[in-house]
Order: C-alpha cells, then sequence, then structure tokens
C-alpha cells in the first residue's frame, strides 16, 4: 500500500459520502460545545424542527463567560450569565455524554477538559465552535474549529461538509535549548511561515523535538496551528499519547483498550509519505520568543529588538508594521527586554495545564512581583489542573510571589469575564493572540511561554528566563 | 439562507491586510444569543471613538471620522474590498453575521481566512479571491472614483468594472448550488442519512471505544 499521512489517514476513515467536486460528508466522533457559539445553534435546531443526531458525541462546559473568582456571587455579568444559563438549558434538554457546567469541579476550558477526560481519543474526527479546537490533534486526531452553522450541522447530522486539505510537515529536529518550550518552538513555526502560511493545509507536526516533547507541550503546539493559518494541526501517536490516556474517565478500559491501542499505533504518517510542503526548523536554533506586535507573526527572540518599519521596501509590510507599532506604544529598534509590563496573564488554551504551571512556578519560586506590576493572574485551565496544582503546592509559590491564583476558564485570554487589561497597559501573556483590543480595549499583549510570563513578573520587564 | 444570485452594489475598500475576527466584531458582543442585529458593532473598535458596549445605542456614538467606512461616498456599501487573510483569528460565525447585517453580501480580496471563508458561504455572504494584482486595480479605481460600483454576477462567475472590463472568479460549485439557491446544508445533508447511519453502524462495530 503507498505511504500515507496521518491526515490522509484520518481523513479516508471518516468519508460517508463524497460530491463529485470533491465535497465530502465527514463524520464527526466528539463534538466538543460552550455557551459562545452554541446558542444559535441550539435555536436552529429547535426553529427547524430536528433533533440532535448523536448526543453521546457532545461533552460541554462553560468558559469564555465565567468569572475567575468570587464564585460564590455567581455571574455578575446579566448577558454573560444569559449566555451560560442558555447552554445550561440546551444541555439540559437535549442531553450530551458529559456536561462540566459552572462551578463543576470537572469545569475548565473545553481545549483542556477534553483531553483530561479522555474524551479526545486517537484517530477521532473533533470538532467545537472554537478555532482553538486544533488543539485536539496533539492526539493523532483531526480537530478543527467549525462556525455556528456548522455546530448546527454537526448537531443536526453528525457530519461536516469538507474538502480535503492539502497537507503540511513542520519539522522540528534536535534538543531545545534550557529555558526553551513548546511555546517558543510554535512562535518560531509563525515567525517563519506568516499567519497565512498554513491556510488550505493540514498542519503535522514532527521531528525529534516534537516527539521529546510531553502531551502538554503537544498541545501547546497545535492549539497554535490556527495561528499559522492552518485548521488543523496534528502530532502522530506513539508511547506518549497512549501513556496520557491511560485510566483517564472516558479513555476506554481493559480489553476494548488493548484494541485501541492496538489501532491507535498505526496513527502516524507512513514512512516515505509524500507532504504538500514541508519545512523544516533546528530546535537549537529557536531561543525564547516574544511578540511586539499585533499579529502572532509579529514575533521575535528576546534577545531582539523591535523592529524598523524604516528598514522594510514592501508598503503593505511597512505600513502593518508601523500600525502595529503605534497600537502597541513601542518605538523602533527597542531592545525586547527594555520593554516593561504592566500585568502578566498565565492561563488559557495554550498555557493553563500543570506543566505549564509548573514552569510558571520553578521561575516565581523565591522571587516576588516586581513592584511596577500591576496584577499577575495565574488561571489554571480546568478544575482538574488547579486540584493537582495544588496538591504539588504551586499555588503557594504563586501567592508568596504576590501573583493571584484564580479559578478556572478563559478569562484574560478574550477578557470576555472581568479579567481584562485597561486601555494602554501592556501584558505579558501566555495565551495565543494579541490582536487589539483582544484582552481588553487598548490593551497591548505579548505573547510569551509560561516561564517567560513568570519572568516578566518578578523582573518587571520582558527577561531572558535562561539568564535568570 | 437568502440566495445569492447578482449584485450591483456600492464598493468600499479596507486597505489593511490580517483583519481578525476581533476587529470584524469584538468579543463583548459575542454574549447575545442572538443571530442578528450585530451590524451596528461591525469594526466597532475601528468605527467608533469610545469602547461600545452590547445593548447601548449605537446612533448617539462618537464616529471616528478617519476611518474609511464612516466616509459619506461609502455609505451603502454591499461589497468590501479586502486585504490578505481576511477574518483571520476565531471560528465566531459573529463575523459573517456582522458584516451581513451592516449590509455587504460581497467581499473581495486576495486571500481569506479558511473558517472565516467557510462561515461566510453559510451566511449568504460571498467571498470571492482574485489575483493580488487584480485586487489592487480595484483598490486604486474606487479611492479613485466616487460612487464606484461593481457588478457581480454569480451564475456567470463574472464582476464587471465599470470600464467594463469582467474580471472572472472561482467558486466551488457545490458551493455556488447552495449560494444560487439559498439551500440550508443541513437539509441537503440529511438526504444521505441512510449513508451517514450505515456509516456510524460500522464504526461502532470496529471501534466501539469511541461510542462509549
Ligand atoms: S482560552 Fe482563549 S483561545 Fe482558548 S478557548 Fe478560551 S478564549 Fe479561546
Amino acid at each position: 500500500m503507498q505511504a500515507q499521512t496521518l491526515y490522509e489517514k484520518l481523513w479516508s476513515s471518516h468519508v460517508v459520502h463524497q460530491e463529485a467536486d470533491g465535497t465530502a460528508l465527514i463524520y464527526i466522533d466528539r463534538h466538543l460545545v460552550h455557551e459562545v457559539t452554541s446558542p444559535q445553534a441550539f435555536e436552529g435546531l429547535k426553529l427547524a424542527g430536528r433533533k440532535p443526531w448523536r448526543i453521546g458525541s457532545i461533552v460541554a462546559t462553560a468558559d469564555h463567560n465565567t468569572p475567575t473568582d468570587h464564585w460564590d456571587l455567581g455571574i455578575q455579568d446579566p448577558v454573560s450569565r444569559q449566555q451560560v444559563e442558555t447552554l445550561d438549558a440546551n444541555i439540559r434538554e437535549v442531553g450530551s455524554l458529559a456536561y462540566f457546567p459552572f462551578k463543576d469541579a470537572r469545569q475548565g476550558i473545553v481545549h483542556v477538559i477534553g483531553p483530561e477526560n479522555g474524551a479526545t481519543l486517537p484517530g477521532m474526527t473533533v470538532v467545537c465552535g472554537d478555532s482553538h479546537t486544533s488543539t485536539h490533534g496533539a492526539f493523532g486526531c483531526l480537530a478543527h474549529g467549525i462556525g455556528t452553522s456548522e455546530v448546527e450541522h454537526v448537531l443536526a447530522t453528525q457530519c461536516l461538509l469538507q474538502k480535503k486539505s492539502k497537507t503540511m510537515l513542520v519539522r522540528v529536529d534536535g534538543q531545545l535549548g534550557r529555558g526553551v518550550t513548546a511555546k517558543d518552538v510554535v512562535l518560531a513555526i509563525i515567525g517563519r511561515i506568516g499567519t497565512a502560511g498554513g491556510t488550505g493545509y493540514a498542519m503535522e507536526f514532527g521531528g525529534s523535538a516534537i516527539r521529546a516533547l510531553s502531551m502538554e507541550g503537544r498541545m501547546t503546539i497545535c492549539n497554535m496551528a490556527i495561528e499559522a493559518g492552518a485548521r488543523a494541526g496534528m502530532v502522530g501517536v506513539d508511547e506518549t499519547t497512549i501513556e496520557y490516556l491511560k485510566d483517564r474517565p472516558f479513555s476506554p478500559k481493559g480489553e476494548q483498550w488493548e484494541q485501541a491501542v492496538d489501532y491507535w499505533r498505526s496513527l502516524h504518517s507512513d514512512e516515505g509519505a509524500e507532504f504538500d510542503k514541508v519545512v523544516e526548523l533546528k530546535a537549537e536554533d529557536i531561543l525564547p520568543q516574544v511578540t511586539w506586535g499585533t499579529s502572532p507573526e509579529m514575533v521575535t527572540t528576546v534577545d531582539g529588538r523591535v523592529p524598523d518599519p524604516a528598514a522594510v521596501t514592501d508598503p503593505v509590510r511597512r505600513e502593518g508594521i508601523e500600525r502595529a507599532l503605534k497600537y502597541m506604544g513601542l518605538a523602533a529598534n527597542t531592545p525586547i527586554t527594555d520593554i516593561p509590563v504592566d500585568q502578566v496573564f498565565i492561563g488559557s488554551c495554550t498555557n493553563s495545564r500543570i506543566e505549564d504551571l509548573r514552569e510558571a512556578a520553578a521561575v516565581a519560586k523565591g522571587r516576588t512581583k516586581a513592584a511596577s506590576v500591576k496584577r499577575v493572574l495565574v488561571v489554571p485551565g480546568s478544575g482538574l489542573v488547579k486540584r493537582q496544582a495544588e496538591a504539588e503546592g504551586l499555588h503557594e509559590v504563586f501567592l508568596a510571589a504576590g501573583f493571584e491564583w484564580r479559578e478556572p476558564g478563559c478569562s484574560m485570554c478574550l477578557a470576555m469575564n472581568a479579567d481584562r487589561l485597561e486601555p494602554g497597559e501592556r501584558c505579558a501573556s501566555t495565551s495565543n493572540r494579541n490582536f487589539e483590543g483582544r484582552q481588553g480595549a487598548g490593551g497591548r499583549t505579548h505573547l510569551v511561554s509560561p516561564a517567560m510570563a513568570a519572568a516578566a513578573a518578578v523582573t518587571g520587564r520582558f527577561t531572558d528566563v535562561r539568564a535568570l | 439562507m437568502n440566495p445569492f444570485t447578482q449584485l450591483d452594489g456600492l464598493v468600499a475598500p479596507l486597505d489593511r491586510a490580517n483583519v481578525d475576527t476581533d476587529a470584524i466584531i469584538p468579543k463583548q458582543f459575542l454574549k447575545s444569543i442572538k443571530r442578528s442585529g450585530f451590524g451596528p458593532n461591525a469594526f466597532d473598535e475601528w468605527r467608533y471613538l469610545d469602547v461600545g458596549q452590547p445593548g447601548q445605542d449605537n446612533s448617539t456614538r462618537p464616529l471616528n471620522p478617519d476611518f474609511v467606512l464612516n466616509q459619506t461616498r461609502y455609505q451603502g456599501a454591499q461589497i468590501l474590498l479586502t486585504r490578505d487573510n481576511f477574518g483571520c483569528g476565531s471560528s465566531r460565525e459573529h463575523a459573517p453575521w456582522a458584516l451581513e447585517d451592516y449590509g455587504f453580501r460581497v467581499l473581495i480580496g486576495p486571500s481569506f481566512a479558511d473558517i472565516f471563508f467557510n462561515n461566510s458561504f453559510k451566511n449568504g455572504l460571498l467571498p470571492i479571491k482574485l489575483d493580488a494584482a487584480e485586487v489592487d486595480e480595484l483598490f486604486r479605481q474606487c479611492e479613485a472614483s466616487v460612487g464606484y460600483r461593481l457588478k457581480v454576477d454569480l451564475a456567470a462567475q463574472t464582476i464587471t468594472r465599470p470600464d467594463g472590463r469582467s474580471i472572472a472568479f472561482d467558486i466551488d460549485p457545490f458551493r455556488k448550488e447552495c449560494l444560487l439557491n439559498g439551500w440550508d446544508d443541513i437539509g441537503l445533508t440529511l438526504r444521505h442519512a441512510d449513508k451517514i447511519r450505515a456509516f456510524e453502524d460500522r464504526r461502532r462495530a470496529e471501534h466501539p471505544y469511541y461510542f462509549a
């Protein structure tokens, strides 16, 4: 048989029907649901008098609008509360495999709870009305974000209309240096290929540096595949994947586990499989990254400088840089380590898992927040992550350093709840988007790894974590 | 969904690359549980001088005179010229809802983000990809002449400029058919319900652990 890529294997095992022009109906195994992109879909379903096709595929949680402190007070913002209550009512009416509502011990960011509960499994198709669904591809599954019309479509038909993507392999070989994390790898990839570099592709991450990463690290990388323009990111299954999934609540058990693992071991690109495009990076060349602009591709290394638009010849690019620098309040050629921060956010579906918190805590340990930093928010990705971190005493490290230890949720990743930047405030953030206004109108976001965020918190400016 | 066949519409130019969905509709408006009413908040942060909140009376807010869509000459525009990677960022369908509610029916640009592109079709919005040089020329013409209009004919797959030049565009035949007829994807898919059921039964037998 011809050598196949992982994407081709996942694709061909889910085609229900194909039109002459290549549009295919793809069967969906797992449907993750959150409160922001689902109300209109449930409403549409009801209005059309349709029933959900397979409620056992649905795993739901409330994450975007939930507050991260004073849970005893409930959700103060009436509009946010209505959205969360609408999800409660919809799931109650329709049913689901699992629902982790606001305040549930297992509630959390949808892309954190899927994997940690074993609801995301290799070989699946996973969708959610959320672009960072690419995260789940770390498990050797085909996972991508969909719009609300598609949420409704999946609810009603268990299928999605899709065209096959082209394939791209991003190979990172070698060994990452000390203090260099998965976040730095993916920012370096985006810096290389640009935010539209992966448009139209399903992006597989491979190479020895990727293989050496934990599942948390792989999720961080796949999470940001969408920031490189690819709807789906993925990593082939190996022992790390299987080890992670063993004994998770929804992972198969007993004989079914053996059967599943047998199949899962085939879920990687075959030797010699051909990709439409291959991009290669050397792990040794990757340094800690910091974004300086308003798009994730506007990134440089911690020892770098803010670029000078005057040195750019392409007028569209030059204007883009000028606009970004104006928004970010930065002068050309400023060394990155001269940039002070007002707030620090450690959280989001990119970097809120236990390993991320451990990395941040390792830097924070024995140090304290710089006096010039107004606030450092540490927001675990889920209730389970929170409990684990507390069992390891990480929360005490954060609290001793003057950081705030919060309840799980999306929080200041997109500032739909009360956690946000004030206009002009500058933030070192472990999230995935530095768009204008993302963390609050007028707020200025710099994307970094958890360790780099903690380093900024204790020094008050961007600091090379390797020199601390 | 409203069918789309032909449009002779006023054109507005939005001359920046990487316009993301947060810019098209800022997140505070995502809290709505409705599909409509997002138009007055399309491009909210660029369009107004204050910070918008859901449920506000937008007609009394201070407009940003520097934002291109606020210029008198572009009022009532139904066609938006865009640059590279328009609609990047989140999968929120609120972005095409906001553009559609604002009054746009056609977007023309060199490239669009995948999810946004897909979402647009499902909401009767037609995104058209053209060569960067072709888009450049449209920007130039549009900015040079007040009241610049284009004719878009979906069946013929052409855009006709005021100078008579006709530009052909590509569109996936299935999407074209759906848009021309205003067809609902779900109804179309459910014609294959038997096939879906058969596929599902087979999958359940082969991989029972996905159906726990
Ligand atoms: S953490 Fe941020 S990126 Fe992730 S799902 Fe929540 S809002 Fe989206």
